[in-house]
């Protein structure tokens, strides 16, 4: 809990478009997916992370989280990314196709052997690997637990409808399955879960939708395509007034039963505790990043001094 | 030659007058009393209609040196400054005056008479090619710019005296009665040609819908129009109010009017009697779709929207969240629409609109504005005149005036244009002075002007991102690089007139 960090917005932004690179620094998402996959045809793909390099290199007053989605590790580009990409310092590696556990394994070598070549902290790079696949959705525990790197789950609907040969669609049923399970191993872990893009960019009721369906499931962040779409997700992701009044409310009410010498205590006739308490918390980060509250609370007011 | 307030060297005189240098942007005091015209009498029986403009001209006593007007709600529609010039040009006359509201890049086909001698000069500001030519030297002829509250007190103080006005009327009857409601050429408010028709000495009325007497409601009434001249068409409908009326898309716009909002929340404006006034811009129509939301959200009933008046302030009107328009000038179809129908809907003359030197201008009523720039410099002052190749291109607007009046001025301006930064050390030309800009909202930061200290501390409680002006332009040129300043001679091809009538700066042309 103590590495808290919100994760509300990640954003794709292009390898290979100067222009939308320049612009990472000024909007206000969470984090930034540079991508050197999808986004970028064959023919860029070299020039592409010698940009996204030079780019990184120069944006010293770094604002936000930022990743770097690589192309597979089996493709011929995806090491190449990696030795172009990481002495710029990116925060972490999105990665896709992320099928097996021995995929994320072989990633985690790899960022491993570059940080000691770099003289960096060992798990300085994390790890975003994407579920995308029905294979991937299938593995997702074991996912989750092969590296420690891994600080989120994401899941890829677009790749995993394809591999599950059906359509995606607007009320998105067909991924419910896929969805709960990467939660699942997700939570399981400690970790966070980030959900799919939604692909219409002008379409920002569908957007809301998906993502207060997402948000309801116990999803924390979702991938955008356009920064047109971080308004609507952090929106939906904000806590709701009444919800951080209460949340004040159950951290007061933990502080007096601990005062009492007690874990446990009666608010409004309900009993608090830890996992009341807990989620009280998590809603008062997520509203300090906001601005709905002036300060951070103390972990020792949570858990109690040791 | 003189340094101003503001350190811009002013010369002594221009275009046969001494100037006053810009000293602060509320001391400066008016004198005397209104300017006159002569008494007039209309006898029972006797018309006011006339065949054709040239009989108009002729009517109305037009001579060399005089000066003309007309007002600019046509937009770059208008065809009527063009068939005058034309119609003056072929009478042999020779160095006449313009004064009208404002110049379009229609406009640019009086060049030839500008070249000829038979226009002299402009009191006002313009728009396009002119402008151009005149920076670059290719053109001679005086232009003093001016807002559009500075407009109407140079008229009413007698300092620009309209010979004859002709006035573009959509809805017009043989008395001379008017409004730009209704019609072929519906332009809506009136607002700057009534300031025309309160001081020419002669006005000409012109009209491509004359209609049964009496045309009302009455915009401009009957006592004030010496003649009436139906013609074929005033303009081109599909360019007099074609301001494209859409919020922008591109998520730089968009992360500017998010920021731009934010602020107008933080700073305790926005609550029951929020008076506003945005632009007809992308960014400016952004802002306001967002301070529609949050009224609509904290259920707030607005005062009144102001200005140039958009679809968008016509909806929040029908919408009940604003209780009245105070329109000087319509920007698209929607708003001439509403002021045909809305009694809330209120045509406003200029002189109300902005005129410094009256009991009081609705400006000064203004909460909040939303303004642009081509520059701002890290003292505030603001460009809209120039560009950044050191041509004047633009005219001022309503800039200075609402910016003065205004509680709180925002500007919203990308950070960069083209390859250029637009926060500047020193802005090409000064158009409104720093003392009365608030806020400077780009994608990249928000700087806000000492003189509001709170709502920067508001600002930065709410975790925007308040960057020092300085550095936010430091931060700009580390992309775009410092761009190598522009020379210019000393030949001075355009005054910018502040609304009291000072001189906060001059155009000089541009050394090519």
């Amino acid at each position: 809990m103590a590495d808290f960090k919100l994760r509300r917005s990640l954003l794709y932004v292009p390898g290979n478009m100067p222009s939308m690179l320049q612009n990472i620094p000024i909007f206000n998402c969470d984090s930034v997916i540079i991508d050197l996959e999808d986004a970028v045809p064959l023919a860029e793909k070299d020039a592409a992370r010698h940009l996204v390099k030079r780019f990184l290199l120069n944006y010293t007053d770094r604002n936000k989280e930022l990743l770097v989605r690589i192309n597979p590790l089996d493709s011929k580009w995806g090491y190449e990314d990696l030795k172009v990409v990481l002495p710029a310092m990116p925060d972490g590696i999105r990665l896709p196709k992320a099928d097996t556990p021995e995929i994320v394994e072989r990633l985690d070598t790899l960022l491993t052997e570059f940080e000691e070549e770099l003289e960096v902290e060992i798990g300085r790079f994390g790890i975003l690997p994407s579920l995308e696949s029905a294979l991937g959705v299938i593995n997702a525990v074991g996912i989750a637990n092969s590296s420690e790197r891994i600080f989120a789950l994401a899941f890829g609907a677009e790749d995993y409808t394809a591999s599950m040969e059906i359509e995606r669609s607007r009320g998105g049923e067909e991924l419910f399955n896929a969805r709960t399970r990467v939660l699942w191993a997700a939570k399981a872990k400690g970790i966070q879960a980030v959900d799919t893009i939604f692909a219409d960019v002008s379409d920002m009721e569908g957007l809301r939708a998906e993502t207060e369906l997402a948000k309801r499931l116990g999803y924390t962040g979702k991938c955008l395509v356009n920064p047109r779409q971080i308004e609507v997700v952090h929106d939906v992701f904000a806590p709701k007034e009444h919800e951080v009044e209460y949340a004040l409310q159950v951290i007061e009410a933990i502080k007096r039963a601990r005062q009492l010498g007690t874990g446990v205590i009666a608010l409004g006739g309900k009993m608090v505790d830890a996992p009341v308490v807990k989620r009280a918390a998590r809603v008062l980060r997520t509203a300090y990043a906001h601005g709905m509250v002036d300060t951070l609370i103390d972990e020792e007011e949570i858990h109690g001094a040791q | 030659m003189a340094l101003n307030s503001l350190g811009r060297e002013i010369p002594d005189s221009y275009a046969g007058k001494r100037l006053v240098p810009y000293g602060d942007a509320w001391s400066l005091r008016p004198e005397g009393t209104v300017a006159a015209r002569p008494v007039k009498r209309v006898n029972p029986g006797q018309g006011k209609r006339l065949s054709s403009l040239r009989e108009a001209i002729e009517a109305s006593g037009l001579a060399d040196g005089m000066t003309i007007a007309t007002h600019h709600s046509l937009r770059n529609g208008d065809f009527l400054l063009n068939r005058i010039v034309a119609e003056i040009a072929a009478m042999g006359l020779k160095g006449i005056w313009i004064a009208s509201s404002s110049v379009h890049p229609v406009h640019a086909e009086i060049i030839p008479h500008i070249k000829s001698g038979v226009i002299a000069g402009f009191q006002c500001g313009v728009n396009g090619l002119i402008g151009e030519l005149a920076s670059r030297g290719e053109l001679s002829c005086p232009i003093v710019v001016r807002t559009h509250g500075g407009r109407a007190r140079s008229i009413i103080e007698g300092s620009v005296k309209i010979d004859v006005a002709f006035i573009a009327a959509p809805c017009c009857d043989e008395y001379g009665n008017m409004n730009g409601y209704y019609g072929p050429s519906a332009c809506g408010s009136l607002g700057y040609a009534q300031i025309d028709a309160g001081y020419a000495s002669c006005v000409v009325a012109v009209t491509d819908n004359l209609v049964p007497f009496p045309a009302v409601p009455v915009g401009i009434p009957q006592t004030l129009v010496d003649y009436v001249v139906a013609v074929d068409r005033l303009g081109d409908p599909a360019k007099i109010v074609s301001t494209t009326t859409r919020v922008t898309t591109d998520p730089v716009g968009l992360q500017i009017a998010s920021y731009a909002s934010q602020v107008i929340e933080a700073s305790g404006l926005l609550k029951d009697g929020f008076s506003f006034q945005t632009g007809s811009g992308g960014i400016s129509l952004a802002v306001a779709e967002k301070v529609r939301n949050a009224m609509r959200k904290g259920s707030i009933k607005g005062s009144f929207g102001c200005g140039g008046i958009t679809g968008y302030f016509v909806e929040m009107l029908e919408e009940g969240l604003f209780s009245a328009l105070m329109d000087v000038q319509c920007f698209d179809q929607e708003a001439v629409r509403s002021i045909g129908v809305n009694r809330a809907h209120q045509e406003i003359s200029a002189d109300m609109y902005a005129n410094p030197f009256n009991a009081g201008s609705v400006v000064n009523r203004l909460d909040c504005v939303i303004l642009g720039a081509t520059e701002v410099d890290t003292a505030f002052n603001v460009n809209v005149n120039t560009e950044s190749n050191g041509y004047l291109l633009h005219n001022t607007g309503g800039h200075s005036d609402t910016a003065a009046g205004a509680k709180l001025s925002i500007i919203v301006a990308p950070s960069i244009r083209g390859r250029l930064p637009i926060v500047r050390d020193r802005v090409t030309t000064i158009t409104t002075p720093g003392d009365t800009i608030g806020v400077v909202v780009t994608e990249r930061g928000i700087a806000v002007n000492d003189r509001h200290a709170e709502l920067k501390e508001e600002l930065i409680r709410r975790k925007l991102p308040v960057k020092d002006i300085a550095d936010l332009q430091r931060e700009i040129c580390r992309v775009t690089g410092t761009p190598r300043p522009l020379e210019f001679e000393d030949e001075v091809v355009a005054a910018i007139e502040y609304r009291d009538g000072s001189i906060i700066d001059v155009v000089r042309r541009v050394k090519e």
